[in-house]
């Protein structure tokens, strides 16, 4: 079984995000980045399906700066079998499109028998990148996927997908896409003899010439802003119980509106 | 050779993916483990699987074979979390796994070592006895050879790992030969556990690293074939100093991963913790305090760091292993000191690990060498002169 597997390095989830004052983007300085949480659940399937059938492979392809070579390379030390990092300085503004041109263009060259993507990347939260790789590459789609079970002669697979409120139960000939959703899997550590032996795995270095991608983004940020300081709260003291309970009634029929 | 104090990518990644092992696995479950004095069966299982055991065990054994900096890495990222886990990881490795592994002969490496490296069974170091502590030269456990067997007779105390349902065998060192009795002749001999005239029984009522297992041992005419003798007759004394060596290493790392724990917590605290309104962090009095803890773990960092990389280079000499392991425990008893006042009240309570590390620190400066003899040997390798002369 090989699997491809779509990987983005994002800003940690307890990282305490900050706008750049120009609001061009977030500063950067002293951001922990780690594999995208749906990227990971991905990475575990993958090696589940590789162990499952004895045979196989996983393959690690991320677009990113210098940094996402780390997390190729924990990817590798979990157990994928090597990497290739797409890093091209004109790809680190790329949006959701330009993304999937370069990741369709680099699964384009090797063989696979499935393609994984987090269902979306925690950072920008598009969700848009694995609907777009299956697109241009004419394959069919599962999203939102939370059980995968490829049949023996690995012409199809039986997948569950989140639903509102429940699963759906799909049937889909392979090569496909999947996009993992929480609930997929457990997805282990990386073991120590992993980690050393990750060293020695092969990360193909690719730009968007090689990869013969000249694509314009359809979307461009214009702006990036926090979210409203929440106001500091008022207290109402040293009065008499009675008028307190006035004056709070009132702020909260004038002053907030709420009653 | 330039010098360079850049860490490996591999030794960078060790800590991340053993950071979050520590935080997710062990850190909810330390303090019930810890006040219910219990050993984790489940943890050790888990910490196997990642192959925390037999670190600089070549493969073919069954090891991981990833060195020492790696090694002394992940005991320092669990004992940042809980000094009791990373006991059974180092006491594990540098005296269950390393006399074996440094000393045994081919067959008693290939039966021992598979097993040990995956964390399936534990060895343990049996050395200090109820009256032969610093002066491990005194020790008066025997073994005489009776035919095809050691008849072994004595006692052992505070054994790590040895009494567990999954301790499998015991590295003894026992005297044989005691006929001049100024020299008397130390071998090591393997013991089983299980076997007759091997009684075993946990200690209870530590202070601290209380959900790691201590045991107590007696011998009573404990027999055991020929061949368990570990490597050589007579080199039982010179085996004790070189596992001791590389002891000092992971217990080094013991009191740096403690230390940044208790550091963490501290400066952590004295951020949100207000008094006469404003962040205690911000007074002058605690803000040194925390200045000092973070240059003290950098200091001991570097040194031990340092002391890895001799023994990855085959350099380690009993000097810098002694002051490595002197300085990681008096900056973790500085550190956890510390981390308590700064938490007042509250580092005073088991709710808050700062206590925890309070009571950990301690045995940092008492187990595997005290600070007392760290400095004996160091002092004796600086040249001061010694009693004799």
């Amino acid at each position: 079984m090989k699997s491809l597997v779509c990987l983005k390095q994002v800003p940690d989830t307890e990282t305490q995000i900050k706008v750049k004052p120009d609001g061009t983007g977030i500063a950067t300085d002293g951001i922990k980045y780690v594999i995208n949480p749906y990227d990971e659940f991905s990475v575990e399937e993958a090696l589940r399906l590789k162990e499952k059938f004895k045979a196989g492979e996983v393959q690690i392809l991320s677009v990113g700066p210098d940094r996402a070579t780390e997390a190729i390379r924990t990817a590798l030390a979990m157990g994928a079998d090597k990497g290739i990092h797409i890093n091209d300085e004109a790809l680190n503004q790329a949006d959701p499109f330009v993304i999937a041109k370069a990741l369709a263009a680099a699964a384009a060259q090797v063989e696979y028998d499935i393609i994984f993507c987090g269902h979306r990347a925690i950072d920008d939260d598009f969700g848009e990148a694995g609907a777009m790789v299956a697109e241009l590459l004419g394959l069919p789609q599962v999203t939102l996927v939370t059980k995968v079970e490829i049949s023996e002669d690995k012409k199809s697979a039986v997948m569950e997908r989140d639903i509102e409120g429940g699963k759906e139960t799909v049937e889909v000939p392979l090569p496909c896409v999947v996009t993992s959703q929480k609930g997929l899997n457990e997805p282990r550590y990386a073991s120590l003899p992993g980690i050393m032996k990750a060293k020695k795995k092969p990360i193909d270095k690719k730009s968007a010439a090689d990869l013969g991608i000249n694509a314009e983004p359809k979307l461009q940020a214009r702006n990036f802003t926090m979210p409203a300081e929440r106001q500091a709260g008022k207290r109402y003291q040293d009065m008499e119980p009675a008028d307190a309970a006035k004056a709070v009634v009132q702020a909260l029929r004038n002053e907030a509106k709420v009653i | 050779m330039s010098l360079n104090f850049d860490l490996p990518k591999d030794a960078e990644l060790t800590r991340k993916v053993v950071r979050e092992f520590a935080e997710k696995e062990i850190a909810p479950v330390a303090q019930e483990l810890d006040d219910k004095e219990e050993f984790s069966y489940d943890l050790v299982r888990k910490m196997g699987e990642l192959d925390f055991f037999g670190p600089f065990v070549p493969e073919e054994y069954g090891g991981s074979d990833v060195g020492y900096l790696n090694y002394i890495i992940t005991v320092e990222e669990i004992a940042r979390i809980d000094g009791s886990q990373a006991a059974t990881i180092a006491a594990g490795n540098s005296l269950g796994v390393a006399p074996i592994y440094y000393f045994g002969t081919e067959e008693q490496k290939r039966k021992w070592l598979p097993d040990l490296c995956k964390g399936k069974i534990l060895a343990s170091f049996g050395l200090t006895e109820p009256d032969a502590g610093s002066d491990a030269g005194a020790s008066q456990t025997t073994a005489v050879l009776d035919g095809n067997e050691w008849v072994i007779n004595g006692s052992k105390i505070f054994i790590t790992n040895s009494t567990t349902d999954i301790s499998a065998i015991c590295t003894v060192q026992c005297v044989t030969d005691s006929s001049d009795p100024k020299k008397p002749e130390l071998s090591c001999i393997l013991v089983e556990n299980g076997t007759r005239g091997f009684i075993t029984e946990t200690m209870h009522g530590k202070m601290c690293w209380r959900s790691s297992n201590p045991g107590q041992l007696t011998f009573q005419d404990c027999r055991v074939p020929k061949e368990n003798l570990l490597g050589r007759r007579g080199e039982g004394f010179h085996q004790m100093l070189k596992t001791l060596d590389g002891g000092r290493l992971s217990i080094g790392a013991m009191g740096l991963g403690g230390a940044q724990g208790a550091f963490e917590l501290g400066l952590d605290y004295s951020k949100k913790r207000k008094q006469f309104g404003r962040p205690i962090g911000s007074f002058q009095v605690n803000a040194f305090k925390l200045a000092d803890m973070a240059t003290e773990i950098e200091m001991a960092r570097l040194l031990l760091y340092k002391a890895c990389w001799l023994m990855d280079n085959n350099k380690l000499n009993p000097k810098i292993a002694a002051m490595a392991k002197l300085v990681c425990s008096e900056t973790y008893y500085r550190a956890a000191n510390h981390a308590v006042q700064l938490h007042g009240g509250y580092g005073l309570m088991k709710d808050y690990a700062a206590e925890r590390h309070y009571r950990n620190q301690k045995l940092l400066d008492i187990g595997e060498g005290t600070s007392e003899v760290q400095r004996i040997v160091i002092a004796r390798q600086i040249g001061v002169p010694g009693k004799s002369m």
